[in-house]
């Protein structure tokens, strides 16, 4: 069995407990505009030509994003930092891209994981049929889930989707045995609005088994991703959050009974 | 910090580094005497330091506590024209030079010029070793393959146990005098011998008492005409002291301090040893003195840290002696390497964390001051609390103090060989350099090039850069058949290079021993007196050489792509890859791009360049480690460069590794600058892939940006980090924990920065003090950050 990634990142220290590593999948059902991961959006393995400043002249370098890599290779490496999850109650992320789009080969690395004793979460949209999700939460020691907006006209206009499935597949995944952890990627000019923290807040005072969450503010890092893979970048008028604003909504989720992280 | 300390702080950071020709004059006089020329040398050699410190000016500054300087005044530092000496011409470089400046004034120059060269030139020791070592050695040495420590300072590179503090000089002449009453000199052919080498102690023991008397009559003298009260009496209580030790073992923690100044500037006065000279398990030492003075109501928490300030600036005030040419290249700073040593393990195995080894943290935060420099010791056993404590302090980015790890360390001397409580009681000194402190006589003999070696094999055994035919004939690389040709003849190269240092390193160490004895040091380190033997000749429980490998990141990295390149891909054959270096890449710009980035590098967890490295460290150790020297010391290995990877780069053309003609190597065993890409944790698993248990010390550096460490999270992570490398037996790691960006702006506005201390290798150093390439080399560290 084999899956196409974009990345192994190892000292992962954003993206669940301890230290982690994490693996982005590539391929994502949602193609948002302020994604720091473009090259995750494409479910094929892509190729590119760049120009490189080098040594005075410029070099025309081919660039392939994505590898396809077999599952048990996956594994040697995601076994090389053991001594440092086990040291610090960390483990592996699986994050991209949308990995459950690969969902046959996550589920044999979330078996393979649990085998070997190490700690599991999968990074998700959500949008994913049920019975997968239902899956990775029987798997996955955690579900980190984002959640963009739940303004629908807004988070289809932004994503390319609609949120009903992801809101719906939300309440399955609570259900579930695994933790979940919803994340909350903040940006400005799309959803720092006072309005729309207290449409989040009142939708996630409803739920139940949800105990954290993290707030992902928005940084510019991605964007000279988008020259570098040749992508369209719709990202002027999108902003930084201010302090104040990410200050304001930690305070108002902790007022509410959730432990809440920033920068997860 | 109070008043006094920031006066006194203030005072030390600003005195200037001047020379001094205060210990040459005297030096000179003593020896210019004919009625010392008959005296053996043990003996002219303890009476010459009596004369000194007898002669010395008495330098005691206001406000403050310890006192004691080993010049006129604060920085004021001396040369030791027996060691090596100083010509008209190294002066002038000492007072122009842009970076570690000595300022020399007109009646220095004088003094040199008419009282100190003419008696001196020709003379000292480094003529006499450089007239013995044979023309092989020269030619390696100039071709920058290995350097040599005791060319221009004494050896030394040791640290004092607990003895002083159980001990008074009163006490210990009376074991030196036991111990020449046992001497049998009717029936042991060795016995005459002894009996001068102990006499010779007996006199520098004398001496010290006599020298902390003048002081104290300095200090009566001051305090009787001292107007303020506090003062007076303040002066008073330090004259009783300096009547007190060193004669009498020290009863309270002031006397423990102001002993083991006294001792320290005997050591450094006597000879001008490697490393300064250190107290080495500060927190252990003081531990009972600080208990019994808060038990007592003697002492408080902030006089015990007043006093501990005092203490640190005594050690700022002198700076590492003036070294010129290929001494000024490896080691160019004014940090004198003394490392104080806080928690770790007691001599039964438990832990020794207390409560002064918080306190000294405090010190080191609120000090910030380059000397001492300072590490923790990290055992399993010790709590997290600590480490943190510890991290509080380096994420305030000056580099200290460093982490080492005890459970290592410990094992270490155990396979060198020493009992498991001498193990337990000692540590780490220098930058990483494991020692029985109190106990072993362990000198540094050297750096050693491990890429110059690589280029002399690659070039069958002509030194590409002088021309010179200065190795062997290993074959010419273009016929090379396989991988393992190359690796046998650059390990044949290595032996050949390891051959001559060593030989290099014998001969000198006979010099030192039946020239150059130092009584005093024979005093404090056991068992000289029980042995009758000087320190440099073997009278120490335990003896070690130390060759220190450089560039193993380089060397694997180029040998890595070597491999990858002619042997596996095959996209150059060897003699085109040899046109590319002779070419520095000019031409082979893409070619280049592909080293750098699409070739297995060293760093990054990958077997592929990490088992080459594993390969080159069984090699050197081989070659190295369990030899004998004449006075009975064993060779052993440890990887290391203080400022050599930039020197040892300066003297090597272009590297198969992408690395351009002339850019400094790796550093420690750090990756090369740049090449790790996969962060901490695979950089961390790279280097425990190296044998750190049978090494002497190890170093490796990394860097952190400032805002990773900035949370409690952070500060959990790095504590993880530590706790993983050092489950792997890794020696040592060390943080920097500063932006290259503020470093980039510091170049540019040095005066601004005047004050950024940042982390070289095994030491703490002003990035303005830094010559441009080794601070470019910092700023190419690669930095990690929050992902």
């Amino acid at each position: 069995m084999t899956v196409c990634i974009f990345d192994i990142k190892r000292f992962a220290v954003h993206d669940g407990p301890g230290i982690r590593t994490t693996v982005f999948f590539k391929g994502c059902p949602l193609n948002c505009w302020w994604c720091h991961n473009p090259e995750g959006i494409s479910p094929e393995i892509e190729h590119f030509t760049e120009e490189i400043e080098f040594d005075g002249i410029t070099l025309n370098k081919e660039l392939t994003v994505g590898r396809w890599i077999k599952v048990n290779d996956l594994m040697e490496e995601l076994e090389k930092d053991r001594i440092f999850m086990e040291e610090s109650g960390g483990g592996v992320t699986f994050s991209g891209g949308e990995p459950l789009m690969q969902h046959e080969a996550v589920f044999a690395l979330l078996k393979l994981c649990s085998e070997a004793g190490i700690h599991t979460a999968v990074d998700t949209s959500g949008l994913v049929s049920e019975h997968i999700l239902q899956q990775a939460t029987e798997l996955a020691d955690l579900i980190l889930y984002d959640l963009k907006s739940l303004d629908d006209k807004i988070h289809q206009e932004f994503t390319g989707v609609s949120n009903k499935k992801i809101l719906n597949n939300l309440e399955i995944a609570l259900k579930g045995q695994a933790r979940v952890i919803l994340r909350f990627p903040m940006v400005a000019g799309f959803n720092d609005k006072p309005a729309d923290h207290n449409q989040l807040l009142a939708y996630l005072e409803g739920l139940e088994n949800l105990d954290q969450v993290d707030i992902l503010p928005y940084h510019p890092f991605g964007t000279q991703k988008y020259n570098r893979f040749n992508k369209k970048n719709r990202q002027n008028g999108f902003g930084i959050p201010s302090k104040e604003k990410i200050n304001s909504l930690r305070d108002e989720l902790i007022n509410a009974g959730f432990a809440v992280n920033i920068g997860g | 910090m109070n008043d006094r300390i920031k006066k006194l702080r203030d005072q030390s950071l600003n005195a200037e580094n001047r020379l001094s020709a205060e210990r040459g004059i005297l030096l000179t006089r003593f020896y210019q005497d004919d009625s010392i020329q008959h005296l053996s040398r043990p003996i002219q050699r303890g009476r010459c330091f009596e004369y000194i410190l007898r002669h010395k000016e008495i330098c005691i500054n206001e406000g403050e506590l310890i006192v004691g300087e080993r010049g006129p005044a604060p920085k004021a530092t001396p040369t030791y024209p027996e060691i090596c000496i100083h010509t008209l011409k190294d002066l002038d470089i000492l007072n122009a030079r842009e970076k570690v400046s000595f300022s020399v004034d007109p009646q220095t120059r004088k003094s040199f010029e008419e009282v100190i060269i003419p008696f001196w030139a020709g003379n000292s020791n480094r003529d006499r070793i450089m007239d013995q070592l044979p023309v092989a050695w020269h030619d390696a040495y100039s071709a920058g393959v290995f350097t040599e420590f005791q060319e221009q300072r004494a050896p030394g590179h040791t640290v004092l146990g607990d003895k002083i503090y159980r001990k008074g000089m009163f006490d210990i002449i009376e074991d030196i005098e036991t111990s020449i009453a046992a001497l049998d000199l009717m029936n042991d052919p060795t016995a005459i011998r002894k009996r001068e080498e102990l006499m010779a102690m007996e006199i520098t023991a004398k001496a010290l008492v006599s020298y902390a008397e003048r002081h104290a009559a300095a200090l009566e003298t001051m305090a009787g005409n001292e107007k303020s009260k506090g003062r007076k009496a303040e002066l008073m209580e330090m004259a009783r002291i300096c009547r007190k030790v060193p004669a009498q073992k020290p009863d309270t923690f002031h006397e423990a301090l102001q002993y083991y100044w006294f001792v320290h500037l005997g050591v450094i006065t006597e000879l001008n040893p490697w490393d300064s000279f250190n107290p080495g398990r500060l927190d252990q030492h003081l531990y009972p003195f600080y208990r019994k003075g808060l038990d007592e109501g003697s002492l408080d928490m902030e006089s015990a840290r007043e006093l501990l300030q005092s203490f640190w600036v005594k050690f700022n005030n002198h700076p590492s002696p003036p070294k010129v040419g290929v001494t000024a290249e490896e080691s160019n700073t004014y940090t004198d390497f003394c490392l104080i040593n806080i928690g770790g393990l007691n001599e039964a195995g438990d832990d020794a964390v207390n409560d002064l080894s918080y306190l000294i943290l405090e010190v080191i935060k609120e000090m910030r001051i380059l000397q001492p420099s300072s590490m923790v010791q990290i055992s399993r056993k010790n709590p997290d609390d600590f480490v943190k404590k510890a991290l509080d302090i380096i994420k305030t980015g000056f580099g200290q103090p460093s982490c080492f790890n005890t459970d290592a360390i410990i094992q270490e001397m155990s396979r060198q060989g020493k009992s498991l409580e001498d193990a337990r009681r000692g540590g780490a000194s220098g930058c990483v350099e494991t020692g029985a402190f109190g106990v072993e006589c362990y000198i540094l003999t050297g750096y050693f090039n491990l890429p110059k070696v690589l280029e002399i094999t690659l070039n069958n055994g002509l030194d590409p850069r002088t021309g010179k035919q200065i190795g062997l004939e290993t074959g010419d690389p273009a016929k090379f058949k396989d991988f393992a040709q190359l690796m046998s003849a650059f390990n044949e190269q290595l032996r050949h290079f390891i051959d001559i240092k060593v030989m290099g390193s014998n001969i000198i160490e006979q010099v030192f021993s039946s020239e150059m004895p130092v009584p005093f040091l024979s005093v404090l380190i056991d068992d000289c007196i029980a042995n009758g033997r000087d320190y440099n000749a073997g009278g120490a429980r335990y003896n070690t050489n130390y060759i220190q490998g450089v560039g193993t990141g380089s060397v694997t990295d180029s040998l890595a792509a070597l491999k990858y390149h002619v042997f596996d891909q095959k996209t150059r054959t060897m003699g085109k890859y040899m046109q590319v270096l002779a070419d520095n890449f000019k031409g082979h710009e893409s070619f280049r791009y592909d080293l750098l980035h699409d070739t297995p590098k060293y760093g990054n967890d990958d077997n592929y360049a990490d088992d080459i490295l594993k390969e080159v460290f069984e090699y050197y150790f081989e070659a190295v480690d369990g030899r004998k020297s004449p006075r009975g010391a064993t060779y052993r290995i440890n990887l290391l460069p203080t400022t050599s990877h930039i020197y040892f780069g300066k003297v090597i053309r272009a590297l198969p590794d992408g690395r351009k003609s002339g850019e400094p190597l790796s550093e420690g065993i750090s990756p090369v600058q740049g090449a790790d890409r996969f962060g901490p944790t695979a950089v961390l698993k790279s280097a425990a892939k190296i044998d750190h248990l049978r090494t002497g010390g190890t170093l490796l550096n990394q860097k952190f940006t400032p805002s990773f460490l900035d949370s409690e999270e952070g500060i959990d992570k790095v504590t993880r980090l530590i706790r993983s490398y050092f489950k792997m037996d890794g020696h040592h790691i060390q943080f920097n924990v500063v932006t290259a960006d503020t470093l980039c702006q510091a170049q540019k506005e040095p005066e601004k920065y005047r004050d950024l201390i940042v982390r070289v290798a095994g030491y703490s150093d002003y990035f303005n003090d830094l010559g441009k390439d080794l601070q470019d080399e910092i700023i190419r560290r690669t930095e990690h950050e929050a992902f």
